[in-house]
């Protein structure tokens, strides 16, 4: 491979590298307080894009995101107070069985909703044509709205943890529950706040994204898997590490591309999946207590 | 006595069984017969993963994956022709003790492949042996670990047999023989022998609920509730918590590897689609509402819901009903619709491990108690 | 547990009981029974991928299939006889088709069967048909599903290996031989990437390099990256879901600056208004259907693709696809028959389909023979292009 094909294919993999690092940043949040990983996240993604994509149509495009994020956000909030809160004192695999359910519903809601056809947001700037010539090869500008975007998102979601009241609340609450509550933190608001959080983060992640991928109904739980399978690769919990491992995955699975069959590609991802949990499952850059996880 | 009282509900099922048909014949509807057939083949993954996830209490979210595997097996060692090879010593011999068959396809073609029970063995060792080989490590990882990689499994069998020219691609594998069981009986989706295959089916499964009843009644069934209770109490007693939850494990995957290979005769065909994720979270949904630690609610469950399923009773909302059905159950009756009267028993197997547990945590002498498993 | 197991079974075989049909009634005399013949309706069953992955084909086939059977009961039926379209779901499922073919012929009993939307679906039903004698008008496109041919089952898209050769000689004309291939995983890719690499050969086109991949997939850059490395002339893509529009703006996007040849999966305009710019100057094979408009008065086709498109999008509010039109031309087919056959009796009425000659549908004109049971070749595709974001008519360049 020459130069400009390998800058190629590292920009192809960091493309997709930075889909799968902003869902994965989703998936931390929740399970930073609730130690659940909400199979739903996806479908965050669908219905932020699918409601900017309707809104679009009335009002400017910013106007139309913004307006997704907040519905979504609320709709995340509303999730968890019908679902989540209910089953307060389940086990966390009770709860994730239930995302699984709600990640169905939603995507079965939004078929009834919206229909099957396939649309798109348009690019923020520039066309379907445009591109960008970096050393040699060629990207289109919206990957660096995503990778923009994501940044934005870690830097702010790190600032809120680390220097904001409600952030260390938060914090405190997934480090131990029960000590928060002691502490005077409304530990079940925690809990909603987070589900909010990650659903507007998620309709934010899908409308950057749409141009890209387009978006369908049904492309929530492919995009879940990924996400939630490059959340375990870096460490649950850590956002900054979702990032690096999300690119990573996205360049592994670029350069599998370049010399294997690309029928391969789908089959890295399950492969890295099954590869950490079997022999690190706290992540590759996590600083917890492996023994934690497992049993014997 | 324990013994005979546990079996009345097998005896009662069968008579259920006869009856149904009786009605069916009597009101000119035995077409029914063909769902009905379908989802008890389904309702063996769904016995399976009873055991696995309410007595052992391992999630599994990848099990539509050994139903695939002993599909796609059969499949694909049925239908291969090996007429290029018909001279060779190996074949020739295989031939000459039945477990090579030539038989002529819909179209008059000469197929030379192998027999269904030789198909059927393949697909058996094949599914326990990979299940054996997933399981060790997997075994290990606690909650919703083990159900990630589960679905990561679920999904790597998917890929294969959506990717690999062997298995037919997105199309599946059809043209699937029928699956002679002896003169006169066989596994076959044809009209004519929809009530023949309607008391196959339920003989097999059947089979397997005195096999699951048994083992649950056994030492390894008391064994397996004492993991699910309390895991650390169970160990500190002795008991080998791994070995029986790998066990399990095998054991469910055989369960749904034989679904897989009957249901693929039944229909003569078999495509990717059964080894989706949505199919493995439809089971899970199943065992949920039938009650975790419940068998006979998972097979009356398994059957009624995949029934109505494949009528096209839910129209265009199949998946979302299964969806609901997991929130509601999750939320609402977390221990199923259909009660085990015999709760109490399960409850006192727990408490009594937990004592036991106390006593030796505080010191005292208990009576000794040899690892029994 | 026995007592609350058997209230529940019970409960089932009542239900079950309820739901039954009617039982048949006693036998009447012929005159009875020819009076009634006038007068039943004939049953249609249709398997169509409403829900699942072959959403995009199945939705607009149940709408032409409902909006057709409407307008022709409307209009008095066949010879007075109604026609009663049963449409099932089958959620894109092989093993969902087999159970709704097996209620349809052995419960409704239905006269022929539309669909399914997929080769899987086809294939996992075709032998049911056949020895169900139900006459089977697939939606699908695989070639498997006419060959064997099984006398019952018939298709109505066009042919794959008619569009690789349309497409191969528009190449030769254009002097481009070196090309790259990319298919989808899905059945339709993966018999399009098949008839491609069979009649490359005799085309004088080398394949320089071919790719799958997942039907899913929402980047394909890499893979693009790894075809601009072979240093080809052309690049086909053959698939029908919306990674076709990703494989144009990929193209584009990594500046791969060639031709871009698409399957007749792309004849649906969402298709083109998702590819925005970098969807023009596509080339592909497809039925007149997109192109209607512009059709000349003179071309026999025109009437009745312009009366499908504009009761279509008048009733349903979008864009007529050539999916739909699969549908129709299948009912179209069937309702020929049976008044050709002058009754509903299977038989006869698959006796009739196997002599249609010059039928006109979307897809093309149809003529079919016992040994011809799509009744389509080259002549139903017109390669089509795209000129500032609508169909038109591929003009070549002198």
């Amino acid at each position: 491979m020459n130069f400009p094909q390998i800058v190629q294919y590292s920009l192809s993999g960091i493309t997709v590298g930075s889909i799968y690092a902003i869902t994965a940043i989703g998936f931390n949040i929740v399970y930073c307080t609730t130690g659940v990983i909400n199979f739903a996240q996806g479908e965050f993604l669908v219905v932020g894009a699918m409601t900017a994509i309707s809104l679009s149509r009335v009002v400017p495009l910013p106007v139309a995101i913004a307006l997704a994020v907040l519905l979504t956000t609320a709709l995340g909030g509303l999730i968890e107070l019908v679902f989540i809160r209910r089953a307060r004192d389940a086990s966390v695999l009770r709860l994730i069985v239930i995302t699984i359910g709600l990640s169905i519903v939603i995507r079965e809601a939004m078929l009834h909703i919206w229909d099957e056809t396939v649309r798109s947001l348009p690019y923020f700037t520039g066309t379907t044509v445009s591109t960008i010539t970096i050393l040699g090869a060629h990207i289109s500008p919206q990957i660096l709205w995503v990778l923009g975007v994501s940044a934005v998102i870690v830097t702010a979601l790190t600032l809120f943890f680390r220097f904001t009241t409600v952030g260390r609340a938060m914090r405190a609450c997934s480090d131990d529950r029960m000590a928060a509550r002691l502490c005077g933190i409304n530990d079940r608001w925690m809990v909603t706040l987070s589900f909010m959080l990650s659903a507007g983060i998620g309709a934010l992640a899908g409308c950057v994204i749409s141009p890209v991928t387009q978006t369908q109904y049904d492309m929530g739980a492919p995009l879940a898997i990924k996400g939630f399978t490059v959340a375990i690769l870096g460490g649950l919990g850590n956002s900054m590490a979702a990032v690096v491992a999300g690119l990573f995955l996205g360049l592994l699975e670029a350069f599998t591309v370049s010399q294997f069959a690309a029928a391969y590609k789908e089959v890295v991802a399950i492969v890295v999946l099954l590869l950490i949990l079997v022999f690190r499952p706290s992540g590759l850059f996590a600083r917890r207590d492996v023994s934690a996880l497992r049993t014997a | 006595m324990m013994r005979l009282r546990m079996y009345y509900p097998v005896l009662v099922s069968a008579l259920l069984i006869v009856a149904l048909h009786l009605v069916l014949a009597a009101a000119h509807a035995t077409y029914y017969m063909t769902q009905v057939t379908m989802s008890a083949y389904y309702a063996l993954v769904v016995i399976g993963l009873c055991l696995l996830m309410g007595y052992a209490g391992q999630a599994s979210l990848g099990h539509a994956g050994f139903f695939a595997i002993g599909g796609y097996t059969s499949a694909v060692l049925t239908t291969c022709n090996l007429s290029a090879f018909r001279d060779a010593p190996a074949i020739a011999a295989l031939r000459s003790i039945g477990l090579v068959v030539q038989w002529q396809d819909l179209y008059g073609k000469e197929v030379l492949s192998f027999s269904p029970w030789l198909a059927f063995g393949a697909a058996l060792l094949l599914a326990g042996l990979i299940a054996l080989v997933i399981g060790l490590p997997v075994i290990r990882l606690k909650g919703h670990y083990l159900a990630m990689a589960t679905l990561g499994f679920g999904l790597i069998v998917y890929r294969i047999v959506l990717g690999a020219q062997l298995f037919g691609r997105a199309d599946g594998v059809s043209n699937v023989p029928a699956f002679r069981l002896v003169d006169g009986l066989q596994v076959n989706g044809r009209a004519l022998f929809r009530v023949q295959n309607y008391y196959i089916a339920w003989v097999v499964v059947l089979a397997a609920m005195v096999l699951a009843i048994n083992l649950v009644h056994s030492r390894v069934g008391r064994a397996l509730r004492s993991i699910h209770q309390s895991e650390e109490a169970a160990h500190s007693l002795g008991v080998d918590t791994y070995r029986y939850k790998l066990a399990t494990f095998v054991l469910s995957a055989l369960f749904a590897a034989v679904g897989g290979v009957l249901l693929t005769h039944y229909n003569g065909s078999i495509g990717p689609s059964e080894a989706t994720v949505m199919k493995s979270v439809r089971y899970v949904a199943i065992v949920a509402v039938g009650g975790m630690a419940n068998l006979w609610g998972a097979l009356v469950m398994g059957v009624l819901l995949n029934f109505l399923s494949l009528r096209g009773v839910f129209g265009t909302y199949d998946d979302a009903v299964f969806g609901a059905i997991l929130i509601l159950i999750m939320l609402f009756a977390p221990n199923g619709l259909l009660r085990v009267p015999n709760l109490r028993a399960v409850s006192s197997v727990g408490r009594a491990s937990a004592l036991a547990f106390q006593r030796v945590v505080r010191g005292r002498t208990t009576s000794t108690r040899r690892s029994h498993g | 547990m026995g007592k609350r197991l058997a209230v529940v079974l019970s409960i089932l075989i009542v239900g079950l009981v309820l739901g039954a049909p009617q039982s048949p009634k006693r036998e009447k005399s012929p005159k009875q029974k020819a009076k009634q013949a006038a007068a039943t309706p004939i049953k249609v069953g249709a398997i169509f991928a409403v829900t699942g992955g072959a959403s995009n084909l199945g939705a607009p086939e149940q709408k032409t299939a409902m909006m057709f059977v409407e307008k022709l009961n409307s209009a008095g039926g066949i010879n007075g006889q109604k026609i009663t379209l049963i449409v099932k779901d089958s959620g894109s499922k092989p093993e969902n088709a087999i159970s709704l073919t097996k209620q349809l012929i052995d419960e409704e009993k239905v006269l022929a069967i539309i669909g399914p939307s997929t080769s899987g679906e086809t294939m996992a039903i075709k032998n049911i048909c056949q020895e169900g004698k139900t006459i089977l008008l697939s939606c699908a496109a695989a070639e498997d599903i006419v060959n064997p041919i099984a006398s019952w089952v018939l298709k109505t898209p066009q042919k794959d290996s008619d569009a690789v050769r349309r497409i191969y000689q528009t190449m030769k004309d254009m002097g481009i031989t070196k090309i790259g291939v990319v298919t989808s995983n899905d059945g339709f890719g993966v018999a399009g990437g098949a008839q491609l690499a069979k009649l490359a050969g005799e085309h004088g086109i080398t394949i320089a390099i071919s790719e799958v991949y997942d039907k899913q997939a929402t980047d394909l850059t890499d893979v693009l990256t790894k075809i601009k490395g072979q240093d080809v002339k052309a690049v086909v893509n053959w698939s029908i879901v919306p990674a076709q529009s990703l494989v144009a703006k990929n193209m584009k996007q990594i500046g791969l600056d060639v031709p871009l040849f698409q399957s007749h999966g792309f004849g649906n305009i969402k298709y083109v208004q998702a590819g925005g710019e970098a969807a023009n100057g596509t080339i592909f094979p497809c039925g007149r259907l997109l192109v209607a408009e512009s059709l000349p008065g003179s071309n026999p086709q025109k009437k009745v693709l312009m009366s499908y498109k504009q009761d279509y999008e008048k009733r349903y509010k979008e864009d007529a696809s050539t999916f739909g039109g699969h549908a129709y031309d299948a009912l179209l087919i069937l309702t020929e028959a049976i008044k050709k056959a002058g009754s509903a009796d299977p038989a006869k009425v698959r006796d009739a389909i196997e002599n249609l000659k010059g039928v006109v549908g979307t897809g093309g004109i149809f003529s079919f023979s016992p040994q011809d049971h799509n009744g389509l070749n080259q002549d139903a595709f017109e390669m089509l292009t795209v000129k500032n974001g609508k169909f038109a008519i591929y003009e070549k360049k002198k």
